[in-house]
């Protein structure tokens, strides 16, 4: 808490409004990354991401070695899958999802004693592969944003008409509380995500680059600074901590002060925004011509015994991953990526996905305390419009969406302009909940405007 | 292994305040303003206070009640209406009155509107304006501070018996068995207004002058005020604004010509202005949530006050001008929507 009261964390960048929830990083910040054993069986979904499902390339029975192909890109909004770890396909059917629906999945049968050592791929030189090139590298690798959106990563790299990227953002704020992965790549994986930011930077055509973090991982930006060279086009620069900050609309805010449309991409004011994750996993696959098979994730709070950080095959099971590290049984809270914007995970048979970065189990006891706030009508306290960082009216909005007046919210109050980031409903004393109507409020007017 | 989970959607962390802490927070905060007031006036401004209490959480618990609801009460707001009304009363002001305007402070002021949330009007400012109407007589005759005898006897006018009119005759042989030198009966606003004295300034700030029940200590409402915007529990912007466009537009006039206008200073810290910039301008149902919305709704309350006071009727119009306030307050949210990120500005859409 001390660096929120020093000069210099005023004198950073940040974005207007915004909220300050409880870090409750203690728990991992300090964890090196750990690799988990594999589990007996994966089970890949063949959407991990947004866009077109990817189309299965093995079948039934079939062995597969780790690293190698196993479903191909469906288009160019879709990305390919590899195979996690060596074994053979026991089936491809339905299987349960986070979110919930069933969804179609590959399922491996892991070879038990099996090095796992990854056989597949070859070494390129990146810098010998054409800039035009390298899209479909990105493609291949299968990356989509590791932040937890998914959207795959080679689509962004395609610049849009009229518009020329001047810098790329790489985006380490992890404002999201209990988080540490992105902190512990910054730490440990410097140099790869480093050269990941040049790669992207060139795929791109931006001059310079700049890596953004919250001001509560310095020790982040020092490691970063080490790998740097003299008069660098990447830098790397603190913001303020302060939530959404890792919002890429707020980020583009904070570090070079501008404003991404309503509507519109950040390639409309000149700006490529990555995550950490996604830039280091381009510096480590690119030269190794490999697909993504494994990533960091944050299991923590105060349900497990055992938090850290730890690289875990894509595909396992949520379930695999509590009993290795002590389950307290009691707890079923299960949230997939952090408190503020990821969602209940539907069963402990689902998988982890390219697009999850954190495990969260919290208590009965945070549940209980949460359940106990009444609620009220709302009291026009201004907390939602003082916190919310589009400055939206969500006080407004709130009144509106009680009387099922979708379409004015999203014609007169910008409604389509929230992402989703929570704040609202946070600082809500009378515990309306706000985001949640929203939600409603524009799937609704979705439907509605498909329908039409 | 539970094989249950619990599903819900994000996020899953809530904030630490809540409706019923905002609203007792505000009850602590009124606490020592409450105290000040009962050590200056003794007895009458305690029973003052109790029943103004009682009457208000009676009502609104008799109400919801009535309309087959839980009660509201443990919600504190009543409690808030209740202290408050008391505390803008004079302090000798018969019990049955005040019975009255706290019953119509939460009775139409706010359960007719739809209970907490829904009114439009600071409940307590109804029941005042109510009394200000209904009770002229009382509401204008002033008690001096600290009497002698105050914890041992309530002031005559107190215990008038209901629906009869106060003793006049005996409250002005009380006042001058108390031996006051040159006590006037007048507030420091009305010497001021039609006698175009001034009182010194950091007697009033402190509180030791004739005022209402617990308009006097400046110092302690400010104090309150810290305390609640400290605790995120107050928009600091609105007494901020209230009191310095107040403080401008009277230093203007004083500046223009000091023998009839008062001070600025006198201005900010004489009558209700302290603590209905504090307590009242700041109620949270019927003030604006917009950021601009904000200033403009407590300049417009200074600014009123200034004129109804110099200019007005009355020599007091803190009360009105933050009634009229709550009536602007749709306007005003409707008029200053913030400007939300990224916003494309109008023009270039119709151009486009």
């Amino acid at each position: 808490m001390s660096e929120h009261f020093s000069i210099q964390h005023f004198l950073r960048g940040t974005f207007h409004q915004g909220i300050h929830p409880p870090e409750n990083k203690h728990f991992t910040a300090e964890k090196p990354i750990e690799r988990l054993a594999f589990p007996p069986q994966l089970v890949l979904p063949l959407s991990q991401h947004a866009g077109k499902a990817s189309v299965a390339l093995v079948r039934k029975g079939q062995e597969v070695v780790r690293g190698e192909p196993i479903a191909r890109a469906d288009g160019f909004v879709s990305v390919p899958l590899h195979a996690p770890a060596s074994g053979v396909v026991k089936d491809i059917c339905l299987m349960p999802s986070a979110r919930g629906p069933m969804v179609e999945s590959i399922v491996l049968d892991v070879y038990a004693g099996d090095p796992q050592e990854v056989l597949y791929g070859t070494e390129v030189d990146v810098d010998a592969i054409q800039s035009s090139d390298l899209m479909q590298a990105v493609q291949d690798t299968g990356l989509v944003g590791l932040g937890g959106a998914a959207f795959p990563t080679h689509v962004k790299l395609s610049v849009p008409e009229g518009c020329v990227i001047d810098t790329v953002l790489i985006n380490g704020c992890e404002c999201e509380p209990f988080l540490t992965t992105d902190h512990r790549l910054m730490i440990e994986q410097a140099a790869d995500l480093v050269a990941g930011t040049r790669i992207l930077m060139r795929a791109v055509g931006a001059k310079r680059a700049i890596i953004g973090t919250e001001d509560n991982k310095l020790d982040a930006v020092e490691a970063i600074q080490a790998v740097l060279k003299k008069d660098d086009v990447v830098s790397v620069k603190a913001v303020q901590t302060k939530y959404p900050q890792g919002a890429e609309k707020m980020l583009a805010k904070a570090l070079v002060n501008r404003e991404i449309p309503s509507g519109k991409f950040p390639s409309a004011v000149g700006l490529g925004v990555f995550n950490v994750a996604t830039a280091t996993q381009i510096g480590q696959l690119l030269p190794q011509k490999q697909g993504v098979i494994e990533r960091v994730v944050t299991v923590t709070g105060p349900g497990i015994e055992r938090p850290g950080n730890y690289i875990v095959p894509v595909g396992t099971p949520i379930r695999f991953i509590l009993e290795k590290l002590g389950f307290q049984g009691s707890a079923r809270h299960l949230i997939m990526g952090g408190p503020m914007m990821g969602g209940t995970v539907s069963s402990l048979d689902t998988p982890i996905t390219k697009g999850c970065g954190g495990l969260l189990i919290l208590n009965e006891h945070q549940l209980t305390t949460e359940e106990q706030m009444k609620r009220y009508p709302c009291i026009n306290c201004g907390a939602c419009v003082d916190a919310c960082p589009m400055m939206l009216n969500p006080c407004e909005l709130g009144r509106m969406a009680h009387k099922a007046q979708y379409e004015v919210m999203a014609e007169r109050y910008h409604l389509n302009d929230c992402f989703e980031c929570g704040s609202c409903s946070y600082v809500c004393p009378a515990a309306i909940p706000l985001v949640q109507y929203f939600r409603v409020a524009k799937s609704v007017n979705r439907t509605k405007a498909a329908a039409s | 292994m539970s094989e249950a989970v619990q599903l819900k959607t994000s996020p899953h962390l809530r904030g630490m305040h809540s409706v019923d802490k905002i609203m007792r927070h505000v009850v602590y905060a009124l606490i020592p303003v409450s105290l000040f007031s009962v050590m200056q006036f003794g007895l009458s401004a305690l029973a003052l206070i109790v029943t103004s209490v009682v009457v208000c959480v009676g009502t609104e618990h008799f109400f919801c009640k009535r309309s087959g609801k839980e009660s509201t009460v443990s919600d504190w707001s009543a409690v808030i209406t209740g202290l408050l009304v008391a505390l803008i009363l004079p302090p000798g002001f018969p019990l049955w009155m005040a019975a009255f305007a706290a019953f119509v402070s939460i009775a139409v002021g706010k359960v007719f509107f739809g209970g907490l949330g829904y009114n439009v009007f600071n409940p307590a400012l109804v029941g005042r304006a109510f009394a200000q109407a209904a009770f002229t007589v009382p509401i204008t005759t002033w008690t001096p501070g600290m009497a002698h005898r105050r914890f041992l006897e309530f002031i005559p006018t107190t215990l008038t018996p209901p629906f009869l009119k106060p003793d006049f005759e005996a409250f002005r042989v009380w006042v001058e068995s108390l031996k006051i030198d040159g006590y006037s009966g007048a507030t420091p606003l009305a010497m001021m207004k039609f006698d175009h004295v001034e009182v010194d300034t950091l007697e009033l700030f402190l509180g030791t002058l004739a005022s209402s029940a617990g308009e006097s200590s400046a110092l302690l409402i400010l104090l309150g005020g810290f305390y609640l915007a400290f605790r995120k529990m107050l928009n600091w912007k609105i007494p901020v604004a209230v009191l310095g466009s107040a403080f401008i537009l009277s230093g203007i006039f004083y500046l223009k010509n000091p023998e009839i206008y008062p001070s600025p200073f006198f201005t900010v810290v004489s009558g209700g202005l302290m603590l209905g910039a504090v307590f009242m301008a700041t109620d949270m149902v019927s003030s604006p949530v917009t950021p601009i919305g904000v200033w403009i709704y407590g300049i417009l309350i200074g600014s009123l006050t200034v004129m109804i006071r110099l200019f007005g009727g009355l020599n007091e119009g803190v009360m009105y001008a933050i009634l009229l306030g709550n009536a602007a307050t749709p306007l005003i949210n409707n008029l200053t929507q913030p400007r939300i990120y990224g916003a494309i500005r109008k023009r270039k859409e119709k151009a486009v």
